[in-house]
């Protein structure tokens, strides 16, 4: 056999052993007996000098190309067997990935925070201030100057936590009202802020009733301003909390703070007005109360009613809160039991 | 106020307005309709009946067998109604019948007789006891003699009738009486009441001057009051349609002059007061103050000790009682009553609520005159009662009226503008409209190019400023009618206070801390309201408080966050993790009263371990981990440091730190003292408090950038054995000190004091992290510095480099 013969045939074996390895170990065992110093290749290849002379360059060639051939096969050979058992070893880590991942806790903002941030951000945008107001009060403050003379039904010691004969916890959040219109310079722009806080009945805690509540006041004043423009904006307000798909309608209503005075209801959201146990058969749900600023309450305030007009609205965000998520009982919100506060989670509502 | 649908058909044509429709409009106009009931609605099979037969069943002590003509057939009935009787006309349900309570009637035999029907009593028919006339209360209910054998027997018993109930503002009062009521239905469907004119047959023979002069003490607490004398009326009961208008009101029909002051109060909204005029003993009524500790004994048998603040009537001498409150026992009508002296009058409101409320006897009547009268129909009112006793009692009315009347004119007159009106409201009304709004009100008016002067009755005596005739346009125009707009005004732009944004911040880190927000009670016992201040001073207490729970305002909001974890843990709540952001009360003096904003968190109970057998520490460094973030978002310009503060009351007193911003006190954490954890039901507790005002108003650093490092530094680590009481913030601090100006960072890696370590001593090991800006630091520049820093802890410290 000559050398030609001799380098095809273990170039054919070669390629066939090469194609046969299933290990790592194998195809590096193979490199070794062709290519390495004592290799068949190399021991074919040393019987080049045997040839003759014009036979070399020929047989040289195809050595070589030989060689490049094997070991590029044996290259690929082991990056596959390679790959391979890469691909082994991460089937064999493979996990459960159903079970849980490590819990980093989150808290929530309390769902009564939760109503009055939202409310905060959508006054901010139309440009109100806020402003929160003491919790302590004088009566002047909390009655007289909201158009509450003395032995008015609303002063009823009965209903207030008084703390003395002239303090008191307000009862509403309409005892910030006098200081902040008082307080406004309306050469600098119109008066525009919400107020949202605690306030405090002397109520007995029951599933609708409680000591302690909260409400948010909004207060405009300016030249011009209309029941129009109040009940426009507690409309873009209404629709903000409890969908944009909720029809709103007014009703007159009385307030000693305000005249003329609104109340608003939404059409109920559990039944769409047909008629049901949350909105006791009317279709309508009442959610807060409004009206013009009563001439009274500016003129106390130092400004001149006959100049200025305003709105002011009380929403409880504690009732929203019930309404919006079907809360039954309102003492829920002042127990703080976590199974209760965890559920109101969802972000990125509209 | 409950309206009796009928009982209005008599003021207006309501032939095309459904009760449904009447209750919408109401609402829409300001009257709010709480709840409508059609009487009767469900009531079939009910008929007007005679009893024909009525024989003892045999065997039975009550039981009777009757046999009842119900029109188109005879019925055999077992009745056990005592006082069922042959002759008598009634009311049968018959088979097939479901009266209220989902009671049908259906064929049945009792000890063997046989019953197809059944008599039916007021009660039985759904009525509530409370408005069940007297001789109605027990057995069946008897009706006229002329009742129509066969006839449905709903119209007979009243259940023919639809009732809407209000739920009254305070300021429409005119709405608590049927003409006021009708009024407002008029304004709202554009129609006109039509009211019968009461016309007095007096006798002339006497006039009331003979019998009787009136005086008041006082013009402003008794504004009017009138009295008529009717003689010689029979006090029997009252006929059924009063009956019927009565109890549709709710009130319970007693007798005919009781009934007849009740009827004229529905009508009229005026109450009345019938006196005994023979036990008056005098011919004179003297209206005035009560004398302070007098006495009066009132109808209900009770005796009233009176003060200056109630307004009684007397005969000149006693009192005979309390004005619009309630009758004196001394002159109570009986059925030896002769001569009546009927009451109406006007008492000052203020004055009726004291009385009324310091007593405890609310009435329909003193509701009333605390709401306020209609001064225009209080003579009309007495007339009409006169005129009812006579035409259904019999007698004569003596001639007259005694009577003190001390007001003017009565109509309010208002002033505005066509201008003002729609300015206000936000329409484009024109003059004919307001001038056509005005007419349906019935409020006489007079408009002129804009300029509009109204004429207020006083029936509507709510209304007194232009504002409230506003609001009267408004409504009749509709307020779904109004266009809804927003504020048209100069834009000035708003955001949020440092301390609001400051709050929002502290909100998102300690709820990514994993804790709750809770909102706790601001009102607790002293105790508790004082306990865990940070700062402990004068508490704010209410003078009146509801509960001894809660009687102080607190001063600290770790006590209502320990009162949540308690209610958490008694509903196995295991992991309990709530911070609040609220106000704690401070009284600086009888007019002066601080609040300041804090920030609490506390944390409690067992971590479960998840399935990775792992869990979070839950310790004293957890809690102070936790407020080490919150303060780190803020470069406050002083540093902050913990202070061991063993004397914190309720607290542990080896793990509780003050906190200092600077040398003032910020606040505290540590663990609650073990005892305090017990009595609340809790594990170890780990609380802080701070002050979010003091974090607001002290000053900050601005952020200002650092060039990153360029050059790589050098890290030494160094352990030290030192006294167990020497602090890590003291080590740091000499640490730093001595740490030259390219060291940049300590950080403690290690703290040991078990096995290998001596008593009384502990290992702490720090790596020192030194670097330069501005070039490559020298080995012996970082190895001089670092044995600076040896030698300062030696010397410092005694401390053994190990």
């Amino acid at each position: 056999m000559d050398l030609k013969t001799k380098l095809e045939e273990l170039a054919e074996s070669s390629m066939t052993a090469i194609k046969n390895s299933d290990t790592l170990d194998e195809i590096e065992t193979l490199r070794v007996q062709l290519l390495g110093k004592k290799g068949a290749l190399t021991d074919l290849l040393k019987m080049m000098k045997d040839l003759e002379a014009s036979e070399r360059p020929v047989v040289g060639k195809l050595a070589n190309e030989i060689r490049d051939d094997l070991t590029e096969r044996i290259t690929d050979k082991k990056e596959e067997l390679e790959q391979q058992a890469l691909n082994e070893q991460l089937k064999e880590e493979t996990i459960d990935v159903t079970l849980p991942g490590r819990q980093y806790k989150k808290g929530q903002t309390h769902v009564i925070h939760q109503v009055m941030e939202e409310m905060e951000d959508l006054f901010l945008g139309m440009g109100y201030k806020i402003i929160s107001g003491s919790e302590i009060v004088s009566d002047y403050l909390n009655f007289e100057r909201v158009n509450v003379p003395q032995d008015h039904p609303a002063r009823d010691m009965q209903d207030s936590f008084y703390i003395n004969d002239h303090y008191l916890l307000r009862t509403q959040t309409s005892a910030v009202q006098p200081l902040i219109i008082e307080a406004h310079d309306f050469s600098q722009g119109p008066l525009k802020v919400i107020s949202p806080g605690k306030v405090y009945r002397r109520d007995s805690d029951d599933a609708t009733h409680s000591h302690q509540f909260h409400q948010i006041e909004g207060i405009v004043v300016d030249e011009n301003i209309t029941m129009a423009d109040l009940m426009g904006t507690l409309e873009v307000m209404s629709k903000e909390i409890f969908g944009a798909d909720r029809r709103v309608r007014f009703r007159p209503s009385y307030f000693p703070f305000t005249e003329p005075s609104v109340e608003v209801d939404v059409s109920c959201f559990n039944c769409d007005g047909a008629g049901c146990r949350i909105c006791k058969h009317s279709g309508w749900i009442e959610i807060l109360g409004a009206g013009m600023i009563h001439p009274n309450v500016l003129e106390m305030s130092h400004v001149d009613s006959t100049k200025y007009s305003g709105f002011a609205f009380g929403v409880g965000p504690d009732r929203m809160a019930m309404l919006k998520y079907g809360v039954d009982d309102i003492r829920h919100f002042f127990l703080n039991d976590q199974r209760f506060l965890s559920q109101f989670h969802q972000k990125g509502e509209e | 106020m409950l309206i009796s649908f009928n009982w209005l058909k008599e003021y207006l044509d309501l032939s095309q307005i459904t009760p449904a429709e009447l209750a919408e409009a109401f609402t829409l106009g300001g009257l709010e309709v709480e709840h409508m009931e059609e009487l009767g609605k469900d009531l079939d099979h009910l008929v007007v009946g005679e009893v024909l037969t009525c024989d003892p069943v045999e065997g039975s002590d009550h039981l009777n067998k009757t046999t009842v003509d119900v029109g188109t057939e005879t019925l055999p009935i077992v009745c056990g109604a005592p006082n069922v009787a042959v002759g008598q006309k009634v009311v049968v349900a018959k088979v097939g019948a479901v009266l209220p309570g989902d009671f049908e009637i259906k064929e049945a035999k009792l000890m063997g007789e046989p019953s197809e029907g059944m008599i039916v009593s007021l009660d039985e028919l759904g009525l509530s006891d409370a408005i069940i006339p007297k001789h109605a209360e027990d057995g069946i209910y008897i009706l006229a003699d002329d009742a129509t054998v066969g006839d449905d027997a709903r119209p007979y018993v009243g259940l023919d009738d639809t009732i809407i109930e209000f739920d009254l503002t305070p300021n429409r009062a005119d709405a608590l009486s049927m003409r006021g009521v009708a009024h407002e239905v008029a304004a709202l469907f554009d129609q006109t009441p039509t009211f019968k004119e009461v016309t007095v047959h007096e006798e002339d023979s006497e006039t009331v001057e003979d019998y009787l002069s009136v005086e008041v003490e006082d013009a402003e607490d008794t504004p009017i009051y009138k009295m008529r004398l009717v003689k010689d009326v029979t006090i029997g009961e009252s006929p059924i349609w009063m009956q019927h208008k009565l109890m549709h009101a709710g009130i319970r029909p007693i007798d005919l002059v009781v009934d007849i002051t009740n009827y004229v109060m529905l009508e009229f909204g005026q109450p009345l007061h019938a006196f005994d005029y023979e036990k008056l003993g005098s011919d004179q009524i003297y209206v005035r103050r009560a004398l302070e500790g007098e006495v009066i004994t009132t109808l209900d048998g009770q005796d009233r000790h009176l003060n200056p603040d109630n307004l009684v009537i007397t005969n000149g001498q006693k009192s005979v009682a309390l004005a619009g409150v309630m009758g004196g026992a001394n002159s109570e009508i009986s059925d030896e009553t002769q001569t009546i002296a009927i009451e109406a009058a006007v008492f000052n409101p203020v004055l009726t609520r004291r009385t009324a409320n310091r007593l405890n006897l609310r009435s329909e009547a003193s509701g009333r005159y605390e709401k306020g009268i209609n001064m225009a129909t209080v003579q009309e009112a007495v007339d009409l009662a006169a005129v009812l006793m006579v035409d259904l009692g019999g007698g004569t009315i003596v001639a007259g009226t005694a009577d003190s009347v001390n007001v003017g004119a009565l109509d309010t007159k208002i002033t505005t503008t066509t201008e003002k009106i729609n300015s206000l409201i936000g329409t484009s009304l024109t003059d004919n409209e307001i001038s056509s709004i005005l007419d349906r009100l019935g409020f006489p008016h007079e408009m002129e190019e804009g300029k509009l002067e109204t004429s207020i009755p006083p029936r509507r005596w709510d209304v007194k400023i232009p504002e409230d005739l506003i609001e009267e346009i408004a409504r009749i125009y509709g307020y779904n009618n109004i266009p809804l707009t927003l504020p048209v005004t100069q834009s000035i732009p708003a955001e949020l206070t440092v301390k609001q944004k400051m709050t929002r911040e502290i909100r998102g880190i300690l709820e990514g801390d994993g804790l709750q927000e809770a909102i706790s009670y601001s009102l607790m016992t002293s105790e508790k309201a004082s306990k865990y201040a940070i700062v402990k001073d004068e508490l704010v207490s209410l003078q009146n408080p509801a509960s001894e729970e809660r009687v102080t305002l607190t001063q600290n909001l770790v006590s209502g966050l320990i009162d949540d974890a308690t209610y958490n843990r008694s509903h196995q709540v295991s992991e309990i993790a709530l911070y609040e952001i609220g106000h704690v009360f401070y009284k600086e003096s009888e007019e002066q009263f601080n609040e300041y904003t804090h920030i609490a968190a506390l944390l409690t109970g067992e971590n479960a371990k998840d399935w990775l057998g792992e869990n979070e520490p839950l310790d004293f460094y957890t809690i102070k981990g936790i407020v080490e973030t919150v303060l780190s978002g803020y470069s406050f310009k002083e540093a902050i440091t913990y202070r061991l503060a063993p004397e914190r009351e309720g607290m542990h007193p080896g793990r509780t730190a003050d906190i200092y911003l600077g040398e003032e006190l910020l606040g505290y954490v540590g663990q609650l003292h073990p005892t305090e954890a017990n009595q609340s039901d809790l594990n170890d507790t780990f609380v802080f408090e701070v002050s979010l005002d003091q974090m607001v108003e002290v000053p900050k650093e601005t952020v200002e950038y650092t060039v990153l490092n360029r050059y790589p530094g050098s890290s030494r680590d160094i352990a030290l054995l030192v006294d167990e009481t020497v602090t890590h913030q003291a080590l740091a601090q000499t640490i730093s000190e001595n740490g030259g100006k390219h060291l940049q960072n300590i950080h403690l890696f290690d703290l040991y004091d078990g096995e290998n370590i001596e008593a009384g001593k502990k290992s702490m090991a720090y790596s020192l992290y030194y670097a330069n800006p501005e070039a490559t630091l020298k080995e012996e520049e970082v190895n001089d510095a670092f044995e600076q820093v040896k030698q300062a802890l030696i010397e410092n410290f005694k401390a053994e480099i190990r």
